[in-house]
Formats: C-alpha cells, sequence, structure tokens
C-alpha cells in the first residue's frame, strides 16, 4: 500500500514536470505590423496601471483613454486599476510569465525592468519614442536598458524634506536646514518645544531605508552607484560609512517614540498622521507626499498653510555630489507581442498637454517640458525646481538594485532602526541577496 | 473488499443470497453488483477527484518543483539549485524565529484556548437567562472577518490607543507597553489577539460536544450522589475527549498556517526582524516581496512538510480511537 502511494506521488510529481516543460515551450511568436498598418485594423489595448483607488487619478486615466480613443476609434482601451502591491509583486509577474500580459503596465524602471528585459517581456520602442526622449530629458535613463528605451515615465520627482513652518517658527528656527548640521541643530530646537522633530514611518520599512539612501547618496561617488546599480557591486566603504552617519543621526534621536511600529502613511497612527496633524515638524518623504497627507489631515485648510518642503541637507565634507538628490517615478511599457499603437498610446500619455493635465490632477510632478504650468501646489513647485536643477537624480535604491536586493537591504537598515543591526550587516546582506 | 467480510454480513444478512447450486451465475451477478460499485464510486467521485488534483496536488508538485530552482519569477525558472533552498531557510534566524513564533502560537493556542474555552462551555452549557446572548456574544470574535480584527487591534493597541489609555485610566500606567513596537512583547500581544479571535470557535465546538453527553448519564451520577464539580470532572469530560481532540488538531493546524491576523496587525518592520514573523508570513515576504520565488516554494514546502507531519502524528497517537478503521486500521 505505502509503497503504491508513493509511486502515485512519484507519477503526479513526474507529470507536472512534463506539463511544465510542455508549457514553457510555447509562445515567442514576433508580428510587429509595419508603421503603415497603423490604425487600420481595431485592436484593443489592457492596460494595467496602479491608480485603483477612486480619485482624481483613476479618473484621469479614464479620460485620457475615453480621449485617445476619440483621435483614434480603431483603438479601445481596456483599463484596470491594481493596487501597486499587488500590481507588482503578484499580477504582473503571473501575467508576464503566462505569456498573456496587459499590452501596456506601470513599469517602475531600475532593476526591475533590467531583469524584465533579460526576460524578453518588453517592446524595444527607442527609435519611435526619440522625440519624446527629447522632451523628458535624464530621467528616460530610469527606464533604460542597455542604451535601449522599453518605458516610458509620466511622473518623476526627488524626495526631501516635507515640515511644519508653524511649528519651525515657534522653535525659532530662521531658515530650513542646508546642512546636517543645521539640521541637527533645529531638531534641538523642536524637541525644546515638546514637539516630534520628525516623523518616520519605519514600520513599513521603506521609509527608514530612504535615510540611508540619503547618507549613501552623500557618501558614495555617483560612479560607485551606478556600478552599484548595474552590477550589484557593493564594495565601496563609502556603503558602510552610510550605515555608520544613520546610526549617529539616530543616536541623537531626531525620531517619534517606537517608531518602529510606525506605519509610513494611508492612516491617523501613521508618520503622515503626525506631520499632517502638527505633532512632528518634519518628515522625509517624495513628491506624492502632498497627496498622501491631505487624506490623512485632520484640518486640510491648516495643512495647506504650513506644509513646506526642502531638499534633503548636505553633508560637510562627504565624497558625494552634493547637488544629486534621490528620485524616483512612474512609468508605463509595452509587453514584447503589443499592437503598435501601445506605443502611440504611450507617446500620447507624455505628450505635454497629457502631462498637464496630469500635473493638474496634483497627485505627482510631470516630466515632460512644457506641462510645468499644470503644477498648481506651492510645495509641488518647489521640488520641481529642485528637480530641475538636481545635477544628478538617483533612483530609490531598491528599485535600482532589484527587489532582492532591495528588500535584504531595507530589513538590515530597519534591524539599525531597531538597534540590533550593524552598519556592516547592511553591506553583507546585501551581498548575500544578489547571490541569492 | 468488504463484501468478503464476515462481520458485514452479518449486518447485511437479510440481503443475502440463500445457499444454491449455482455458483457460476451467483458469482457474475456478483461481478455485476462490484461493476455496478465501481461506476457509482467513480461517477460520485470523479469531480472530486479531478478539483483536488487540480487545485491541491498538482500545485504542490509545482511548489516542489519550484522549490529546486534559485528563480525571481522573471522567465521560466533555469537555474536549478537542488536543495540549496531549503539549506538556506534553516540557516536563516528570520526563519528560526518565524518557526519559534509559530511553535509559540500552536502551543499558546492549547493551552490558554482550552481551558477557557472548557470553562466557558459547561456555563453556557448551563440554563439560565440570557443563555442565547452570552452563547452569540462568544462567538461574534470568530465570524469576524481576519482583516477586520487586524485593524481593530492595531489601532486599539498603537502607543496613544484604547488599550494604554484604559490602562493610564484605571491608574495601572505601569502596565502601559508598546504593544506592537516592543520586539519581545509583540509575539505575545499576537497571541492574546488570536486567542480572542479564535476561543469562541473551540466553546462552540465543545458546546456541541456537551449536547452529546447522554442527560441521563448525568442524572445517575446524580443520583448516586455526586457533586456538579464531580459529574463535570468523571462524566462529562472523558465524553467530551473526542471533541477536544478534534478542537486540538485543528487549532494546532491553524496555528502553524497562521497568517491573515498576523499580517494585518503587525507592520512589515517588526516582522522583518523576526519579532513576530510566522512561516506564512515570512513565506509571502520573501517569495513576493523580495521577489525570491523559488526560495519562496521551498518555504512553502517546509509549511507544509511540517503540517503535514504533525497532523500524521496527531492523527495516529491522539485521535485514533475517534477514528479508529477509517484511516489508522484496515479491515482484517
Amino acid at each position: 500500500m505505502a509503497i503504491k502511494r508513493r509511486a502515485t506521488t512519484f507519477l503526479a510529481l513526474s507529470m507536472t514536470t512534463a506539463l511544465l516543460v510542455a508549457g514553457c515551450g510555447g509562445g515567442g511568436e514576433d508580428e510587429a505590423p509595419a508603421e503603415s498598418e497603423l490604425y487600420k485594423n481595431p485592436v484593443t489595448l489592457t492596460w494595467w496601471h496602479n491608480a485603483s483607488q477612486d480619485g482624481p487619478g483613476k479618473t484621469y486615466w479614464e479620460k485620457v483613454a475615453k480621449d485617445f480613443n476619440a483621435l483614434h476609434p480603431t483603438v479601445t482601451i481596456e483599463i484596470e486599476g491594481i493596487e501597486t502591491n499587488q500590481l507588482q509583486r503578484t499580477r504582473l509577474p503571473a501575467a508576464l510569465l503566462s505569456n498573456d500580459p496587459p499590452d501596456i503596465f506601470q513599469a517602475w524602471g531600475g532593476g526591475e525592468i533590467r531583469e524584465q528585459v533579460e526576460a524578453d517581456y518588453l517592446k524595444d520602442i527607442t527609435e519611435q519614442v526619440k522625440d519624446e526622449v527629447a522632451n523628458i530629458g535624464s530621467a528616460v535613463e530610469i527606464w533604460q536598458v542597455d542604451g535601449k528605451q522599453y518605458g516610458l515615465p509620466y511622473r518623476m520627482g526627488i524626495e526631501g524634506i516635507w515640515y511644519n513652518k508653524d511649528l519651525f517658527q515657534q522653535a525659532g528656527i530662521a531658515a530650513p536646514p542646508t546642512t546636517f548640521d543645521e539640521l541637527n541643530d533645529a531638531v534641538t530646537k523642536l524637541k525644546a518645544i515638546n514637539v516630534i522633530p520628525i516623523a518616520v514611518g519605519a514600520g513599513d520599512k521603506w521609509p527608514a531605508a530612504h535615510w540611508w539612501y540619503n547618507f549613501a547618496l552623500r557618501a558614495c561617488s555617483v560612479d560607485t552607484l551606478r556600478k552599484a546599480s548595474l552590477e550589484n557591486v557593493f564594495d565601496d566603504q563609502c556603503f558602510v560609512k552610510a550605515g555608520q552617519d544613520l546610526k549617529t543621526f539616530i543616536d541623537t534621536k531626531p525620531f517619534q517614540p517606537n517608531f518602529i511600529a510606525t506605519p509610513g502613511q494611508n492612516d491617523p497612527t501613521s508618520a503622515n498622521g503626525l506631520l499632517a496633524n502638527g505633532k512632528a515638524a518634519m518628515e522625509l518623504m517624495g513628491d506624492w507626499n502632498k497627496g498622501t497627507l491631505d487624506t490623512v489631515t485632520e484640518d486640510q485648510e491648516a495643512l495647506n498653510k504650513f506644509i513646506g518642503w526642502f531638499p534633503v541637507p548636505a553633508i560637510a565634507g562627504s565624497a558625494g555630489d552634493p547637488k544629486a538628490a534621490l528620485g524616483g517615478g512612474d512609468g508605463f511599457a509595452c509587453a514584447k507581442n503589443a499592437p503598435a499603437e501601445c506605443v502611440e498610446f504611450l507617446k500620447y500619455i507624455v505628450s505635454p498637454e497629457v502631462q498637464k493635465g496630469y500635473a493638474e490632477t496634483g497627485t505627482g510632478l510631470p516630466v515632460a517640458k512644457g506641462a510645468e504650468d499644470g503644477v498648481k501646489d506651492p510645495a509641488l513647485k518647489s521640488i520641481l525646481e529642485a528637480t530641475t536643477s538636481a545635477t544628478y537624480v538617483q533612483l530609490w535604491l531598491d528599485t535600482a538594485f532589484g527587489s532582492t536586493v532591495g528588500n535584504a537591504m531595507n530589513d538590515a537598515i530597519v534591524a539599525i532602526f531597531a538597534g540590533n543591526g550593524s552598519p556592516e550587516k547592511v553591506v553583507e546582506a546585501m551581498k548575500a541577496a544578489a547571490r541569492k | 473488499m468488504t463484501s468478503t467480510n464476515p462481520t458485514l454480513d452479518l449486518a447485511g444478512g437479510a440481503s443475502a443470497p440463500p445457499a444454491g447450486p449455482r455458483p457460476a451465475r451467483r458469482s457474475s451477478a456478483r461481478a455485476a453488483e462490484t461493476r455496478r460499485k465501481w461506476y457509482e464510486i467513480i461517477g460520485l467521485t470523479t469531480p472530486a477527484v479531478i478539483v483536488y488534483v487540480m487545485f491541491v496536488l498538482v500545485p504542490m508538485g509545482f511548489a516542489f518543483y519550484y522549490s529546486l530552482f534559485r528563480w525571481r519569477g522573471v522567465g521560466p525558472p533555469t537555474d536549478y539549485v537542488g536543495f540549496d533552498n531549503y539549506v538556506l531557510a534553516f540557516q536563516d534566524p528570520i526563519f528560526l524565529d518565524a518557526l519559534r513564533n509559530n511553535a509559540i502560537i500552536v502551543f499558546g493556542s492549547l493551552l490558554i484556548q482550552g481551558p477557557i474555552a472548557l470553562g466557558v462551555a459547561l456555563l453556557l452549557n448551563r440554563n439560565f437567562r440570557g443563555r442565547t446572548v452570552f452563547r452569540l456574544l462568544a462567538f461574534v470574535p470568530y465570524v469576524l472577518a481576519e482583516v477586520t480584527v487586524g485593524i481593530m487591534w492595531k489601532l486599539l493597541l498603537s502607543d496613544a490607543g484604547t488599550i494604554n489609555a484604559m490602562l493610564e485610566s484605571l491608574g495601572l500606567g505601569g502596565l502601559v507597553q508598546a504593544w506592537l513596537a516592543d520586539l519581545d512583547v509583540v509575539i505575545w500581544t499576537l497571541l492574546a489577539v488570536l486567542t480572542w479571535k479564535y476561543v469562541g470557535f473551540a466553546i462552540i465546538l465543545l458546546l456541541a460536544g456537551l449536547s452529546n453527553v447522554p442527560q441521563e448519564l448525568n442524572e445517575a451520577a446524580a443520583i448516586d450522589g455526586a457533586s456538579w464539580w464531580q459529574i463535570q470532572r468523571h462524566v462529562t469530560l472523558p465524553l467530551l475527549g473526542p471533541t477536544i481532540r478534534i478542537w486540538m488538531f485543528l487549532s494546532m493546524i491553524g496555528s502553524l498556517q497562521v497568517f491573515d491576523v498576523i499580517w494585518v496587525t503587525s507592520v512589515p518592520a517588526v516582522r522583518s526582524l523576526g519579532a513576530s514573523a510566522t512561516m506564512a508570513t515570512y513565506m509571502v515576504d520573501n517569495g513576493f516581496f523580495a521577489r525570491l520565488w523559488g526560495y519562496g516554494n521551498a518555504v512553502a514546502v517546509i509549511l507544509f512538510a511540517i503540517s503535514f507531519v504533525a497532523a500524521v502524528l496527531f492523527q495516529r497517537f491522539l485521535l485514533r480511537r475517534d477514528i479508529e478503521g477509517a484511516i489508522t486500521r484496515r479491515a482484517n
């Protein structure tokens, strides 16, 4: 009986394997219609984006799809808005694996797009989007692999410190800090008036990790960071230095108590909630923060009045470029076998008019020149200025290094925050993950 | 098989064919009977078997197959690494933390929920006004969705949350804790939440068991002069044995695989430090968020193996007399 059962198990396993091998054999047909064929036959484009919640972002994409259909009646666009984590971690990878991906979908650039290109999932659009690339500028590099363009951004911004102008005034801080010494000084003054100097959503890991990224950006040269992104090499001592600087900073106790369990955004107990409701004076966050602060504030008018933004301060005597900034964006890419109309739609999304409309929704900063007028919010305007004047924009390190290294890195940084990690362990974890 | 069993013939004796001199026909009739029975078995079980194979066995086979690869979910798996992923898992201190946390939840649930449920069930089994209301209240947490429970407790247990505020105003300020942030406390906090959530299930199960205890036995014991406590201890409890064992089994398997309440109540940072991770949350954190698909599958297989072994051992040694004949022993 026992032997028989084991044999059955073996049979089931080998059948599974056979199925799998057969499944992998299919696919791979390549049918790109010629330019002249454009808009001749009716096509349906499926579009997956991450504006899943009802709001201006989602509504705007619906409008964009409708407008494009009005311009080109042969193209019908089917939209699906999927929550970011679900989209990025499960839905998209599964759809790509099963050879049945959406035609146009959210692409975050960096290490992820590199892996997708290596697996031959994406359409090379270098030739078709030359004009758009010229108009967007250096931000497009994040969606490039080996000099070829595989996607285009529609939102891009650098991160900085969002702060409460009223609390700064009460604490007697004359101007936003431009160096870390000044930042430390501000922290002391804010403690004196009994507010939390800096809120950090360490519970979600990445908001804490971004502090380390900024120390790394200050400690490492641009070349070192480029090499790390491309080859996952982390031998340079500057990565250890980043952890040491972070540890020194954490030891000055600038953050709220029990930050290890504070979520980043989306609920009143989050770091966002602390800043939005006047309990904390600062928060390190990206350009999307205005929108998320709005959702957790108790007094929208007060928030609009007191909120301000300044770039991450420089560290005196460090190797990194003081005008370099960390940033990131959102983009779209076309699946390898998507119809040619997909690229046309992508170009339409990043055209100045559509970008201007996007900027007006207030959900993020546009990338195309000619869309700047759409940005109305003063805080967002200062980010736009800083983004344009940054000498180098480093993509969020966890995105740049790919999910595997990024996740291990974030975990190890969080351990420093929790008091049981070390600067060396962060680098060790990154190297170990690169081999996994 | 069973038709040759003499004990069964006793039961079906009335329909047994009379002894006669026509063995050939009799055996062909019997063959037809057997065939009909097999058609019945095949016809009735096929849909279930197909579903079971498609959605249980095949995915399990896939999981095992994928677990042998270093694979990040992009392109088909090609980098065969044998059992490396399994070795990696047992070398990761966070995974070992997750195992420890699962053990705490398994034994903590049994030791805490068991006595509470038994006590409450015995109380609720007596006749008093409002019994139905109390029964309902005891069962409410179990009916609530896991995510609802998770968010509710997350808010109640936050630093400025209701629990700490209540402790303060009761003059118990010394007991105020960072319930979800203190790395040494969080797993016990979660155990308390899980207990609150699942004790209702144990109560309902035991109440059902109690209603099967014949009233006559209690009466007989009472006539013999046994006190209420003696009756519970020597009559009710032994008769409740099968129910208690089934509950222990379900509780154990549930505790090994616990995911949603932990996932929602405890933030990613605390999980990634090992303080509140369980095998299932570790699997999702590593499989999807670190994009280590091969590794995640290996963890899934380990989780399955541990649950399977635990289930088999439990059935073999503790459930044996309850399910005798069905699984553990062949008729002979």
